[in-house]
C-alpha cells in the first residue's frame, strides 16, 4: 500500500548572514492512511520546520516530500490541514466567520458546507457561541473552533503543531482528549508535533523521536494499546508508562 | 435603563459618574467663558490694544458682517474642500504605496532611505517650489497638504503591516491562501485601528499643510484671509480665521471619532 505521505531523506538548512544552521538531517519516514503519528523532540529541534516541509510551506534542500505519490506543492496543499500552536482566531470575525475562513479562501462556501459548519458547531458545543467574538471563548473552545476550521476543509492529512501547548494543564488534558477522540472517530490521518511526551504517547500509533538540532530520526516506536481507548484512558495503562520511559531514555540517554 | 432593578450602590455609582461628567463639562466651558470675558474686559478697559488683540465683541461683529457678505463661508468652504481632498488623497495614496511596499521587499529596501529623508524634510520648504511648478492655485495647496502627511503615514502603516503576527500569515498559507488573501483577510483588518488612528492625526496635518499652502499660493481660503488680514492690519480677520480653524479642526476630528466608535462597536 502506498503511504499517504512519504518524507524521503529530507535535509533542510537555515541560511542567515551569521552563517548556516542545519535544521533537519536525513529525515526519512512515512505515514499510512488512518494512522496517527506523533513526533517528539527537544524544544527548538526543528519539529515545526518539519511540518512546514510536510505541507509544502518550505521546500527541502535535498530529498522529497510526497503526498499521495506526488511532490507536495501549492496544488495539493489544500488536502493537508494544519493546526498551529495558537488558534489564531481573528478577533474581527465572529466564531462562525472564523471557522468559515478556509472555505472562503478555497472558494468552497456552499449551502452544504454552511450546514456542515452548523452541524460541527453543534457537535462540539460551540453553537451557542457562533456569533460571539473569539475573546469570549475559553482556551479549549477556541482550539475546538480552530479544529472545526481545519476539519471543514476535509483534509486527507492533519498536521498538528503543538496545538495544546498554549493551554493550561487541565484544559490541555481535556482538549487533547477531545481532539484526539474527534480525529480517531473521523478516521483522519494525523501527524502531531509536540515536546510533551505524555501527549505524544497518549495520541500516537507511532512515535518518531528526534535528536536535538540538527534533527535526525533517533527512533520510531510503534505503540500497541488496547483498542478503543481514549487518549485520557491510555494514560492509565501500564503500556503508557513503558512507552513514556522508553522515549524519555531516548531523549535523555545520559540520565539514570 | 430601569433604575428599579439596580442596587443602591449601582445607582450611587451612576450618579457620581454623571456628576463627574457634568463637572468636567462645566470646567471646560468655564475656562472658555472666563477667557472670553477676561479678553473683552481687558479690551474695554484699554488694558490691551483692541486694534492689535481685537476682542470677542469685535470678532462677533466681524463674523456678522462677513457672513452677511457671504465671503466668510466661501473662505471656509475652500479651506475645508482643500483639506478634505488632501486628506482623502493622503489616505488612499498611503494605503496604495504601503500595499506595494508590503508586496515587494526589494521595493521597500530600495525606497526606505528616500521615505525617511522625505518624511524628515520640512514640507513648507517645498511649497515655494510647488508654486513655480504648478502655479498659484488649489493644486499647489492640495499637494502641500498631501506632502505634509503622506510620508509619515506610509512609514507608520508599513510598520503596522509588518507587526502582524507571522503565524497569522502562516495560517492563511496553510489554508491555501494567496498574498491577496493575506492582505484582505489579515493585514488590512488587523490594521484597521491603526488606520483610524492615522486618520485622526492626518486630518489635522492636512489642515496644517493646506494653511501653509494658502499662505503662499491662495487667493481665497482661511490661510489667505490670515495672511492678507495681517498685511492690511485687519487683525479681526486674522483672529476670527484662527478661531474658525480651531472649530474646523475640532469638527473634523469629531467626525473621525464617530467613525472610530462605529468601528469599535463592530470590533
Amino acid at each position: 500500500m502506498e503511504p499517504l505521505i512519504l518524507c524521503s531523506h529530507v535535509n533542510y538548512t537555515y541560511h542567515t548572514l551569521q552563517g548556516e544552521t542545519p535544521a533537519l538531517c536525513d529525515i526519512h519516514f512515512h505515514v499510512n492512511e488512518g494512522e496517527f503519528v506523533s513526533i517528539v523532540g527537544p524544544s527548538g529541534c526543528g519539529k515545526s520546520t518539519l511540518l512546514s516541509l510536510l505541507c509544502g510551506l518550505l521546500s527541502p534542500e535535498s530529498g522529497t516530500v510526497k503526498f499521495k505519490g506526488e511532490i507536495v506543492s501549492d496544488k495539493n496543499r489544500c488536502q493537508i490541514g494544519y493546526m498551529l500552536q495558537h488558534d489564531h482566531l481573528f478577533e474581527w470575525r465572529s466564531v462562525r466567520k472564523n471557522i468559515l475562513l478556509g472555505l472562503e479562501i478555497q472558494k468552497k462556501l456552499s449551502e452544504e458546507s454552511l450546514l456542515e459548519a452548523e452541524h460541527l458547531l453543534k457537535l462540539y458545543g460551540l453553537y451557542p457561541f457562533k456569533d460571539a467574538k473569539p475573546s469570549q471563548l475559553s482556551g479549549g473552545m477556541r482550539q475546538r473552533a480552530a479544529l472545526i476550521r481545519t476539519l471543514l476543509l476535509h483534509p486527507d492529512l492533519l498536521l498538528l503543531d503543538e496545538p495544546f501547548s498554549a493551554l493550561d494543564y487541565q484544559t490541555r488534558l481535556k482538549v487533547c482528549d477531545d481532539i484526539g477522540s474527534i480525529i480517531r472517530k473521523t478516521k483522519k490521518t494525523a501527524i502531531l508535533v509536540t515536546h510533551d511526551l505524555s501527549e505524544a504517547v497518549s495520541l500516537g500509533d507511532r512515535i518518531i523521536v528526534l535528536t536535538p538540532l540538527p534533527a535526525c530520526i533517533k527512533k520510531i516506536i510503534a505503540t500497541d494499546f488496547p483498542k478503543d481507548l481514549s487518549p485520557l484512558e491510555r494514560r492509565n495503562t501500564n503500556e503508557f508508562k513503558e512507552y513514556f520511559n522508553q522515549i524519555w531514555k531516548e531523549l535523555n540517554p545520559y540520565e539514570p | 435603563m430601569n433604575h428599579d432593578s439596580l442596587s443602591a450602590a449601582q445607582i450611587a455609582y451612576l450618579k457620581s459618574y454623571r456628576f463627574h461628567k457634568i463637572k468636567i463639562l462645566l470646567y471646560r466651558t468655564g475656562i472658555l467663558l472666563l477667557f472670553l470675558a477676561l479678553w473683552e474686559i481687558s479690551a474695554r478697559m484699554k488694558w490691551i490694544d483692541d486694534f492689535i488683540f481685537s476682542s470677542p465683541s469685535k470678532l462677533f461683529l466681524c463674523f456678522y458682517h462677513m457672513t452677511k457678505e457671504n465671503s466668510l463661508f466661501w473662505h471656509i468652504g475652500i479651506t475645508l474642500f482643500e483639506t478634505l481632498v488632501s486628506f482623502f488623497l493622503v489616505m488612499a495614496l498611503s494605503l496604495l504605496i504601503t500595499i506595494l511596499l508590503w508586496y515587494s521587499k526589494s521595493l521597500t529596501e530600495t525606497l526606505d532611505p528616500y521615505l525617511v529623508v522625505l518624511n524628515s524634510l520640512p514640507k513648507s520648504a517645498l511649497a515655494p517650489l510647488l508654486i513655480v511648478w504648478l502655479g498659484a492655485n488649489y493644486k499647489t495647496i492640495i499637494l502641500t497638504g498631501v506632502s505634509v502627511a503622506i510620508f509619515g503615514t506610509v512609514l507608520n502603516l508599513y510598520t503596522g503591516f509588518h507587526e502582524v503576527d507571522d503565524e497569522k500569515i502562516k495560517l492563511i498559507q496553510t489554508l491555501g491562501g494567496t498574498k491577496s488573501h493575506q492582505l484582505f483577510k489579515v493585514i488590512l483588518p488587523a490594521n484597521l485601528a491603526n488606520l483610524i488612528s492615522l486618520m485622526k492625526s492626518n486630518i489635522g496635518l492636512c489642515l496644517v499643510g493646506v494653511i501653509i499652502g494658502e499662505f503662499i499660493a491662495a487667493k481665497c481660503g482661511l490661510g489667505y484671509l490670515i495672511i492678507y488680514g495681517s498685511q492690511v492690519f485687519k487683525l479681526d480677520w486674522v483672529i476670527l480665521s484662527i478661531f474658525i480653524l480651531c472649530l474646523i479642526a475640532m469638527a473634523l476630528y469629531a467626525c473621525i471619532r464617530i467613525l472610530e466608535k462605529k468601528y469599535l462597536k463592530q470590533g
